[in-house]
């Protein structure tokens, strides 16, 4: 690249009008931009909200004309953001991050999604199913109203496990239950995971054990989604999540030592996943 | 073949590229990283007395021809950056700690509580433009303040002390003979610049949640050049080149008014963290171009 080029990236946010919004959950909500985003299943963006704060949100749907991002309100960002009706606009800038990729010989997949996980799995199986990839997908969550996306899953072309801990929709349990089932009939070549740490942490051991290579997408406190500030920065390797992550393969999560023990907070200071 | 190892204030480096405090920095990994990336030393991010989450987000982005960012000092705190700042040597290059305080009898706290043999040197940052109570803020951009901190932290660390300053200090010779007067082994020049403000017209909103920032990267570039060509012609101690540096030409550019190593930052958004690497190849090519044989032979020709 000629050094010129380099000084033309401009990352600082666009202000998009919420085009639609569409309830997914109890307390999900999918948050619309006609924008085309070009974006890969995998990757987030930095919604901006002036005055308040700017925060991390993976993508759920991008069609190259709209994107949608699946939002749990669960915080006092979150419930800003929930106040905002369609027409008003937020700030938006990326898409940042390593996606999920596809490989070659991967022709027998797992996808395991927990929770609001699931949303760029849900996008990276569609893509999957048409290229001829055998898909078994793990949607879980603690219980039935917290399960998002169980319309969108059902059309599509994949063999669906879905688990609630308490029973209250699907098989009752984990969804490391349903993958040691899965595990146990047929050769998987390739898991795709993304969820809450220790039960992605939980993934990827059994994933070691039975020798099957994993796609992990691990989250940890971003601040300029850009590779710089160093806030996302994981022990073992040093890079920053936002840049050579979220994704990250085994051969590289083997490496991270805080993987499923710790993360850290705004100041830096670790924090122990419990 | 050329020799681009450096020596700043008796530090030895396999290069003259430093990564610059606040970028990366929070984790003793992530300074590896930078190592690993071509780095020939790295400072830490700074550290305060107390714990700090910082200014809200955002907290950086870019803007044309430059970057600006208003973080606000996050940072774990003495306590916990003293855990994580042990075994440097595992980093590969030396390390450079680096330390803020809200007067000179905090800066002389730190100095003395903070630092260890471990680190290679200690920047004490007067600097910062974005943080209340902090830097030029708290009015720590005057000869007389300059003087009254430099003084305190010599008094409490034997470490190779390196001052960083403001480019809206000026006349920056004066605040420099100040540091130089009271102990300093080197000058870092310079800060980000500003802070200026840089707005979303749909938001009617600065960007920065801060509302206004340093200015970095190449709009900050000619300033850093002019004050370092100030700063040579008025102190006898090194100058760590520091503002807007993204390539060799760039580095070699402050190497002829004046600096002896440079630090970068903004430069890890522009090229990525192998921006250190690059920065050395095009060096070398050069030097080897023009017949240079060591740094030292560029350092100042400029102003001649």
């Amino acid at each position: 690249m000629k050094i010129e080029n380099y000084l033309d990236k401009l990352d600082k946010p666009i202000m998009l009008k919420i085009a639609d919004r569409v309830k997914e959950t109890s307390n999900v909500d999918t948050f619309y931009f006609n924008y085309c985003l070009n974006s890969q299943p995998g990757q987030f963006v930095m919604l901006w909200l002036p005055g308040i704060n700017e925060k991390p949100f993976s993508i759920a749907y991008d069609t190259g004309e709209l994107f949608g991002l699946a939002i749990a309100q669960v915080g006092a960002f979150t419930e800003e953001l929930f106040q905002k009706k369609v027409g008003e606009r937020v700030g938006i800038r990326g898409p940042y991050g390593r996606p999920f990729w596809k490989e070659k010989d991967a022709k027998n997949v797992v996808m395991v999604g927990g929770g609001y996980g699931v949303a760029p799995l849900a996008t990276l199986a569609e893509e999957l199913t048409t290229k001829g990839v055998k898909v078994h997908f793990i949607n879980g969550a603690r219980s039935k109203g917290l399960l998002l996306f169980t319309d969108r899953l059902k059309q599509l072309d994949v063999k669906l496990y879905t688990t609630t801990n308490d029973g209250s929709y699907g098989e009752k349990g984990i969804v490391t239950d349903s993958f040691k089932k899965i595990l146990k009939q047929e050769k998987i070549d390739l898991v795709y995971c993304c969820g809450k740490e220790q039960m992605e942490k939980a993934m990827f051991d059994l994933c070691e054990e039975a020798g099957v290579n994993a796609q992990i997408s691990v989250e940890r406190y971003m601040k300029c989604g850009i590779g710089i500030c160093g806030a996302c920065s994981v022990d073992g390797t040093g890079a920053p999540t936002c840049q050579k992550g979220p994704v990250l393969e085994s051969a590289t999560l083997r490496k991270i030592t805080e993987f499923g023990k710790y993360h850290r907070g705004g100041s830096g200071k670790k924090e122990y996943f419990r | 073949m050329v020799d681009i190892t450096a020596n700043i204030a008796g530090l030895k480096l396999k290069n003259p590229t430093i990564l610059a405090s606040g970028i990366l920095g929070v984790t003793k990994d992530s300074l590896k990283y930078a190592v690993q990336n071509g780095a020939g030393a790295c400072i830490i991010k700074s550290i305060s007395r107390e714990e700090r989450k910082g200014h809200n987000a955002p907290n950086m982005h870019a803007i044309e021809g430059g970057f600006m960012n208003a973080v606000g000092y996050s940072n774990p705190g003495l306590e916990k950056a003293k855990e994580e700042f042990q075994n440097l040597k595992e980093v590969g290059a030396p390390v450079i700690a680096s330390i803020i305080g809200q007067d000179a009898d905090e800066f002389g706290y730190m100095a003395e509580k903070f630092l260890s043999d471990e680190f290679a040197a200690v920047e004490a940052v007067l600097s910062c433009p974005h943080t209340p109570g902090y830097g030029t803020l708290a009015g720590q951009g005057t000869p007389q303040a300059t003087e009254e901190i430099t003084k305190k932290v010599r008094s409490k660390t034997k470490l190779p002390l390196f001052i960083k300053i403001s480019p809206e200090s000026q006349p920056i010779g004066e605040i420099a003979r100040a540091a130089e007067a009271a102990g300093a082994d080197a000058i870092t020049a310079v800060n980000t610049m500003g802070p200026g403000i840089h707005l979303d017209i749909y938001a009617r909103k600065p960007v920065l949640h801060f509302g206004r920032g340093g200015v970095s990267g190449p709009a900050l570039r000619p300033i850093a050049v002019r004050c370092i060509s100030d700063i040579y012609q008025s102190v006898k101690i090194p100058i760590i080149g520091c503002g807007g540096v993204t390539t060799g030409r760039d580095a070699i550019e402050m190497f002829m008014v004046g600096a002896s190593t440079v630090q970068i930052g903004t430069g890890v958004y522009y090229r990525g963290p192998e921006v250190f690497q690059l920065v050395c190849d095009e060096i070398k090519a050069f030097m080897e171009e023009e017949g240079f044989k060591d740094i030292k032979e560029m350092v100042g020709v400029a102003n001649n």
